[in-house]
């Protein structure tokens, strides 16, 4: 029998519900993996005995016939944006030194429910800033894929620890957060399948806020259903945040039909960049003759807006930032720097315990809020947005779902592009626009660059259809029969 | 327009973040960059446009007034850097 880390989210839910091996056993091999991965620092807090606790409770309730689901009893992991009772929460940054929240946020709260077992808080981007997972306070995090060149790569980011975990096989799945491409990029670099649902499907109250009116919470897992699975996890309305949408969750993993005969995929011509490797191009087209092997019918659509997406973003986003992060004044929780004046303390506490992507990315905000250039840039950033949302509603006027790439490379090598701030933010491209209209998308793994590192495509629908988001997905994902097993290691 | 020093250190102490004298030029470099990429917003047209402010077309969820949670100080102050006394302890604020 293979390994039990090799197991799908899926699979080991049915060995769980068949009695082949406990919880117990399955979070052991987790924690194993966990410490034999360490060079990959795709952990920022281990929580084995939480882990080994909560799988002793898992395997009594399932000894009593009262388990709760295909969660109940598999290691997952949790990206340390999310807060949890009890355990270190640092959002990868220094400026939360010591945070121990005394509540859990509700997405990993429902985890908790449904019985998932947490064996760690995942390294990220700090404030999940990034697409490198190399800002974070806690050091880079490596990606399990080696290419040719022997060059370690990034896994991505900014839930590159996420990312890297569930590649390696350390969990069965793992919650990132996506505000601009933050699930998705990584989830392609790793060659995992990372989705990022309509904005409202998960909650996020407790989770640390970067761009409020762009973050989602979302599932990374191996393979398609296993996606659906923790999706359905980790969904669902909350009253404790009002942008959280009250509506019933469909059965996400029934979507997955294998049959998506006479569905429109459109083709977005403005996604075809000019440089963009021909590597990516060729999976592209090939992504587009599997639609139609499968018996889809394709077509070119137009986004006009496309080209305006990211800088649309750089200013959105690190305005909410901004704001969003004036909470860390050295008085409630985190690093205190002491200062001779209550401001003194806020600039010495700030200046010490935001890193150099966060201070700019404030900075940015901070600018573009102030008085006698809002209008200029941040009203004008909010109706462009406008203009991309309504270029998809258009596009969905006409088909179902969209394909496209999910990044314009495959992972870099450790420290490129870091001097570089507009290189780096261009990773996010093609999952920008999407993610400015809050429509719902993944990246399935679908094939390998010439270097042998893989490489993502994705597909995004109106808002609330996930459960098209997941048929489609197992299509690209049976027709690719991408193998998710890091090679090079 | 072109941020300068000067500018950076205003933005800075909006921000309340201090910023050393010595990356104030280099920032400033840094942050002209991405506003003069951002500036091309400037070519599309948005008359008539108006702003996206909710992703969800959606009115937000009321509750009812009520209170619903609370009293428990000592989990409030459980991460204070400095609690005293069932507050938070600041540098001295009036004189």
């Amino acid at each position: 029998m293979a390994a039990l880390t090799d197991l799908t989210l899926a699979e080991a839910a049915a060995g769980l519900a068949a009695g082949d091996f406990t919880s117990v056993e399955l979070t052991e091999a987790s924690l194993a993996a966990m410490e034999a991965g360490r060079a990959l620092n795709a952990f920022i807090t281990e929580t084995p005995e939480l882990a080994r606790a909560r799988a002793a409770e898992s395997d009594a309730r399932r000894g009593r016939g009262a388990a709760r689901g295909p969660l109940d009893g598999s290691p997952v992991a949790i990206k340390d944006l999310f807060c949890t009772e009890g355990v270190l929460t640092t959002a990868g940054s220094h400026i939360l030194d010591g945070f121990t929240p005394t509540y859990e946020s509700t997405v990993s709260q429902n985890l908790r429910d449904a019985g998932a077992v947490m064996i760690g808080k995942t390294n990220l981007d700090e404030f999940a800033m990034g697409s490198s997972n190399a800002t974070s306070y806690y050091g880079p995090v490596i990606n399990p894929w080696r290419a040719e060149d022997g060059k370690d790569r990034v896994p991505g980011g900014s839930s590159g620890g996420s990312a890297s975990s569930v590649a390696a096989r350390i969990c069965f799945g793992a919650t990132g957060t996506d505000t601009g491409g933050s699930i998705r990029q990584p989830g392609s670099f790793c060659g995992i399948v990372g989705m990022k649902p309509t904005y409202g499907r998960c909650s996020r109250w407790g989770i640390v806020a970067f761009a409020s009116s762009l973050d989602q919470a979302g599932p990374m897992t191996r393979t398609v259903r296993d996606s659906a699975l923790l999706l359905q996890g980790m969904a669902g309305h909350d009253p404790k945040d009002s942008t959280s949408t009250p509506v019933e969750l469909p059965d996400f993993a029934a979507a997955i039909s294998g049959d998506i005969r006479g569905m429109k995929i459109g083709i977005p011509k403005e996604y075809r960049l000019d440089g963009m490797p021909e590597e990516i191009e060729t999976l592209w087209r090939q992504g587009v003759a599997w639609m139609e092997a499968a018996g889809a019918e394709t077509r070119e659509v137009s986004l006009p807006h496309t080209k305006y997406a990211l800088p649309t973003y750089y200013i959105i986003a690190p305005a909410e930032a901004s704001s969003n992060l004036a909470r860390y004044d050295g008085v409630r929780y985190g690093l205190r720097v002491p200062g001779d004046s209550l401001d003194e303390m806020y600039e010495n506490t700030r200046g010490a315990g935001f890193g150099a992507e966060v201070r700019r990315r404030v900075l940015i905000g901070t600018y573009v809020l102030s008085a006698g250039y809002y209008d200029a840039y941040y009203i004008k950033a909010q109706r462009v947005r406008s203009l991309i949302a309504r270029d998809f509603d258009r596009a969905f006027e006409e088909v179902d779902a969209l394909l496209t790439p999910t990044a314009p490379s495959p992972a870099f090598a450790l420290g490129e592009k870091m001097d570089d701030p507009i290189a780096m933010y261009l990773n996010d491209v093609f999952t920008v626009p999407s993610s400015l209209a809050g429509l719902p998308a993944i990246s399935v793994p679908a094939g390998l660059s010439r270097e042998g590192l893989p490489l993502g495509l994705q597909i995004i629908t109106p808002a609330f259809d996930e459960e098209r988001v997941f048929r489609v997905g197992e299509v690209l994902e049976t027709a690719s029969s991408f193998d998710t097993r890091p090679r090079g290691a | 327009m072109a941020l300068d020093s000067n500018t950076v250190k205003k933005i800075a102490f909006l921000a309340r973040i201090k910023v050393p004298d010595s990356d104030l030029g280099g920032l400033a470099n840094e942050l002209n960059n991405i506003i003069g990429w951002v500036e091309q917003l400037g070519e599309v047209n948005t008359e008539g446009v108006e702003p996206m402010t909710s992703v969800a077309e959606m009115s937000l969820y009321k509750r009812a007034d009520e209170v619903t949670d609370g009293a428990y100080p000592e989990r409030v102050l459980a991460n204070a850097p400095e609690p005293e006394q069932g507050f938070y302890a600041v540098p001295k604020v009036v004189e």
